[in-house]
């Protein structure tokens, strides 16, 4: 016990004049764990918030909806639900503000009932929320209100009939601010809905039944018994158990974001752990030489140098965990419009405590890397100071260290992850990474040894043989540097890829404007609306809404019951939107077969259908296919597969059938065009509604940027939660520089007492700093288009292009500030005597 | 007498690339409790190298080191420390003080790793025996290189060793202070009993002592007794 208190004691002692360089140690911790801890605390409340809200969110204690309405043998099951009801109907429509003369794409919500059960409709007045049911009145969306200048009293026109606004929606149940940026929400009275006349065959509705149940109704067995049926209706129902899964999974998504952040973070931290206590052991090695000489064993020179660094990484993990604290207040703010209600920011015990076991562990095993070093350190460097033989065998601690980092590494992603392929890939990723840097620095001393160029000038050849040189940085700063760079480009690329993805739909020639609902006999008024303002008709095209009755062979039900089959019912489910025409379009490629041609009566009908709709069925060329087309049954072939390109803003069908079918069904024709401004946009909308109340306009455009600015969002939180990183990143680079200011110090004073000017000094410095950054930069850059690549294509599924320009910048930025870092470094032997700079660094 | 110290047959050789070079070559001697001896010869000579494998901050590749009857090459590095804080002091050419610490705190690691009673009394003490009473709370940069090499003095008695070694412990001194150093030394070697080995290539210095032996390229050779002194 003796023994420890005067280790304790000489650790205490040892620090008081250290504690200066042991800062960039503190940071590197105390943002990491700030970073965890906050993302953490953020994601723990969250959870809590999901349990508590989910009942407000679903509204009720069992939801059944899809986007038709329940068959006989469903709604018999249904009626038998006790409790009370209430039905809700959705879709998406025109509205007309004749006030300001303005049309706006609004998601129409039409409620019967005591709907929402539970939470509440919050508006202005209060009252609003029960008053406007009844009597062609509405409540229309904040947002939409201050938009269009519209008060309470005003009038609004769906459909065909128009309706008094008679309070301001402030916030609804389970609807978000993003989705209102998408399309504004107006709850109407279910029975003024006809009247609108928006509903007809082929709208696209989206039917919501509700019940509030009795406290003793076992609903999860209940709805467990009859889910097969309802899927086969094509309906789905949710329990609140359901829910509450449901939005823990779809938080998990964000989770699983935030918390790659934190690790990001905690992994950059843990490179300046390591990196700082490795300058610092390397500034002790003359003490530890001089205690081992004075007779201290290996073991206890160790622990006073642990000792040392466990306690300071202590309070590092502390104060992270405190700042983390503090810093997740501010992340619901950032996160306010994406997230159905608002999360508590209550301090949270639990993350507080992951967030200091972690950072404790971490700190250790990092520190203990360099540390270790410290046991072996031979007493006979007190008589030969160059002598270095006791560090040239690897240690086995060593190994056993690295192996427990790993492990940690991976445990705590399978923690997060909860998969073991993708924290074992993550994993794997990271030592690749660690290992490729490593074998390039190797590569880089051994070609730069290799290929000297001994003509050069002697500034240039002093600095470019600083990388090869006793002593010399080239791998630490390489894998550090290179590391950080490399994940920070990665969330870079990442970012602007999805980004990108979303520009892409809004450029060149992509219709931008769709008018659907259009009835056969309307279609020439709408073209001609369309050419008087000079707009194109890139697509007119009819629509005839039908079902997959049988396929194969068997009906739908009787493929419904075989439980062998691999059938994806999503493709037989979905009510079939089909147009009639005998050519592909520019948006689709021929796969397989021949694209039909005009049936003749009498003649067997062949349709052509899209390869991944056919692939659901298991169907091939020449295989049947019955249609239900609003109860006629149509017998067909499979005559062709098409490939369809999705990302075309432009009408895409997966069923096409040959002309001289569907002619006379019921159908409404689709109208897509382009146009060139806003303005246009908005005054062809206003007169299209105008003349044929029942059409809807799509503007993409608006659309687009609704989605843009929610991505804009989205990317503002990645950047937020990126900055964590980038800070972590910015002091390890400080630290990795730091080691080379000991490293070269003695060097630098040689050379100036041996009359090297000022200028050359720093010339020298900058040429080996400029070579370590832009080698540690590109390598960095060079894993995380690699790492980004196959993230893309393996993981997000999307095309993979690099925008240049942003990563150019990180590399000049990167390059830079390592030569400014390392030249500010070595500020102080050109601008001091070299005695009083040696004196110093002795002391 | 009590034989303190005994090599025999040492040899050091270190690999430099593929060869193999000798720096010490079948070295033998042996010394007795109080005795005072110098290892003399120039730079390369292998008389710094013998003094780290004497004090078994080294391992030979032939022969033995004997300390107290204790062969160094059966025990392992640990074992080594804790016999060197047991009956070893060190001073060094470049004082070699943990530049951390103050004066004081330099001299009580001795006492302290040894568990010893009091450690800053003793300190305190020596220091003053040393001239440096009123510098205790000092750090090696602020003192001057005399007294780094006083403070050092004073660590190296601070445990009462048996046998101290001494690596050109004026090399960095002029003359003057040199001077009071080396008398302050063989003071203390007096007062205290101490068996003495001082490496050096100060003749002067060597004469002080009771022997000197004498390397070159890695030999002994000559080991005598100074007469003077002896008497």
């Amino acid at each position: 016990m003796s023994q420890f208190s005067f280790l304790a004691k000489t650790a205490y002692r040892d620090s008081r004049r250290n504690r200066g360089k042991l800062a960039m140690f503190m940071s590197s911790i105390i943002l990491g764990i700030a970073a965890l801890v906050a993302i953490n605390s953020f994601n723990y409340n969250l959870v809590e918030d999901v349990d508590e809200q989910a009942l407000s969110i679903l509204g009720a204690d069992y939801v059944v909806s899809g986007n038709n309405l329940p068959n006989d043998e469903v709604k018999s099951m249904l009626d038998s639900l006790p409790g009370d009801t209430a039905k809700l109907i959705e879709l998406f429509s025109m509205s007309f503000m004749p006030k300001e003369e303005q049309t706006q794409f609004v998601r129409i919500k039409a409620v019967k009932g005591a709907y929402p059960f539970y939470g509440k409709m919050v508006t202005e007045p209060t009252n609003a929320a029960q008053s406007f049911k009844g009597g062609n009145q509405a409540l229309v969306d904040e947002g939409m209100m201050i938009n269009y200048n519209l008060q309470v009293g005003d009038s609004i026109r769906l459909g065909s009939k128009s309706f008094l606004i008679k309070g301001k929606l402030i916030s609804a149940v389970g609807s978000t601010g993003a989705a209102a940026a998408f399309a504004p929400s107006v709850f109407i009275d279910y029975d003024d809905l006809e009247a609108t006349k928006l509903v007809q065959p082929g709208s696209l509705l989206d039917y919501n039944f509700y019940w509030k149940l009795p406290k003793d109704f076992e609903i999860d067995q209940w709805d467990e018994a009859r889910k097969t049926s309802f899927r086969n209706s094509s309906l789905r129902s949710t329990t609140l158990a359901e829910q509450k899964r449901e939005l823990s999974e779809a938080f998990s998504n964000l989770n699983y974001f935030l918390n790659l952040v934190a690790l990001v973070s905690l992994l950059l931290g843990c490179i300046g752990v390591a990196s700082s206590v490795f300058i610092y052991v390397k500034t002790k090695i003359n003490s530890i030489a001089i205690f081992r000489c004075l007779g201290m064993k290996g073991n206890q020179a160790f622990t006073i140098y642990f000792l040392q660094i466990f306690v300071l990484g202590a309070i590092g993990v502390l104060v992270g965990a405190f700042l983390g604290s503090a810093i997740q207040l501010l992340i619901p703010v950032v996160l306010s419009d994406l997230l159905p209600f608002e999360v508590t920011t209550d301090i949270s015990w639990r993350a507080i405590g992951e967030g200091v076991s972690i950072g404790l562990i971490i700190t250790t095993l990092f520190a203990l890397l360099p540390l270790v070093s410290v046991r072996k350190i031979s007493p006979l460097r007190t008589l030969r100071t160059n002598y270095e033989g006791d560090t040239q065998d690897r240690d086995p601690l060593t190994w056993i260290i690295n192996i427990a980092i790993v492990l940690f590494v991976f445990l705590f992603l399978w923690r997060l992850t909860s998969e073991v392929m993708t924290a074992a890939g993550f994993t794997a990723g990271l030592i690749a990474a660690f290992l490729l840097l490593w074998a390039v620095s190797k590569l880089i001393i051994w070609a730069v040894k290799k290929f000297f160029p001994r003509h050069w000038s002697f500034v240039l050849r002093q600095g470019l043989s600083n990388l090869f040189r006793p002593n010399n940085q080239t791998q630490t700063l390489l894998v550090s540097i290179g590391l950080g760079t490399s994940i920070l480009t990665t969330l870079f690329i990442i970012q602007g890829l999805l980004l990108n993805n979303v520009a892409q739909m809004d450029v060149g020639k992509q219709p931008n404007v769709i008018l659907y609902g259009i009835e056969k006999s309307q279609s020439q008024g709408v073209e001609e609306l369309t050419d008087k303002y000079d707009l194109p008709v890139i697509q007119n095209v009819p629509i005839v809404t039908m079902k997959v009755e049988a396929w194969k062979g068997k009906s739908k039900l009787e493929w419904l019951q075989d439980t062998t089959t691999k059938t994806r019912f999503w493709a037989a489910n979905r009510e079939a939107r089909v147009t009639y025409r005998d050519t592909l379009d520019e948006s689709e490629k021929l796969v397989k077969g021949s694209m039909p041609k005009h049936v003749n009566p009498g003649d067997s009908v062949f349709i052509s259908v899209d390869e991944g709709w056919a692939e659901g069925l298991n169907l091939d060329i020449g295989d049947e296919v019955v249609f239900n087309v609003q109860g006629t049954r149509i017998k067909t072939y499979i005559g062709a597969f098409r490939d369809i390109e999705f990302r075309s803003m432009a009408t895409r069908f997966f069923v096409v059938f040959p002309t001289g079918v569907l002619e006379k069904a019921p159908q409404f024709m689709v109208v897509v065009t382009k146009s060139p401004d806003n303005t246009t946009t908005a005054q062809y909308r206003r007169e299209v509604v105008k003349n044929f109340p029942n059409v809807s306009v799509v503007d993409l455009g608006s659309i687009l940027a609704a989605v843009g600015e929610i991505l804009k969002k989205v990317s503002y939180i990645i950047q937020f939660m990126a900055a964590f990183s980038i800070l972590t990143g910015l002091i390890v680079l400080l630290s990795s520089l730091l080691l080379s200011k000991y490293q070269r110090i003695k060097e630098s004073v040689l050379l100036r007492t041996l009359g090297a000017s000022r200028r050359q000094i720093l010339r020298i410095n900058a040429t080996e700093y400029a070579l370590l950054g832009a080698l540690s930069a590109a390598t960095g850059i060079f894993i995380s288009i690699a790492g980004s690549y196959l993230l893309a294509t393996f993981q997000l599924e999307m095309d993979y292009n690099i925008n240049w320009l942003p990563i150019l910048a990180i590399f000049f930025i990167v390059t830079g500030l390592t030569v400014l870092i390392g030249l500010f470094n070595s500020k102080e032997v050109v601008s001091k005597s070299p005695l009083e700079v040696l004196r110093n660094e002795v002391g | 007498m009590q034989e303190v110290l005994s090599v025999e047959n040492l040899t050091k050789t270190y690999k430099s690339g593929s060869k193999e070079l000798t720096v010490l070559n079948d070295i033998n001697f042996s010394i007795a409790q109080g005795e005072s001896l110098a290892i003399v010869g120039s730079s390369g000579s292998g008389k710094t190298t013998l003094l780290g494998l004497c004090a078994g901050l080294d391992t030979p590749s032939l022969g033995s080191v004997s300390l107290y009857g204790k062969k160094l090459g059966s025990l392992s590095e640990d074992e080594r420390a804790a016999l060197r804080n047991e009956y070893v002091g060190f001073i060094f050419q470049n004082f070699q003080l943990v530049p951390t610490l103050t004066a004081l705190e330099n001299v009580m690691i001795p006492l302290e790793l040894n568990g010893k009673p009091h450690p800053a009394k003793t300190a305190k003490e020596l220091l003053a025996r040393v001239g440096l009473g009123d510098r205790y709370d000092h750090y090696p940069s602020q003192l001057s290189g005399g007294e780094q090499q006083r403070v050092s003095l004073a660590r190296a008695f601070s445990n009462a060793p048996k046998l101290l070694f001494a690596d050109e412990p004026t090399g960095n001194l002029d003359d003057d202070t040199s001077g009071s150093i080396e008398d302050l030394l063989f003071e203390l070697n007096r007062e205290n009993g101490t068996t003495l080995i001082i490496v050096t290539h100060d003749n002067e210095l060597a004469a002080k002592t009771n022997r000197i032996i004498r390397l070159k390229g890695g030999h002994s050779i000559s080991d005598t007794q100074n007469v003077k002194t002896a008497q």
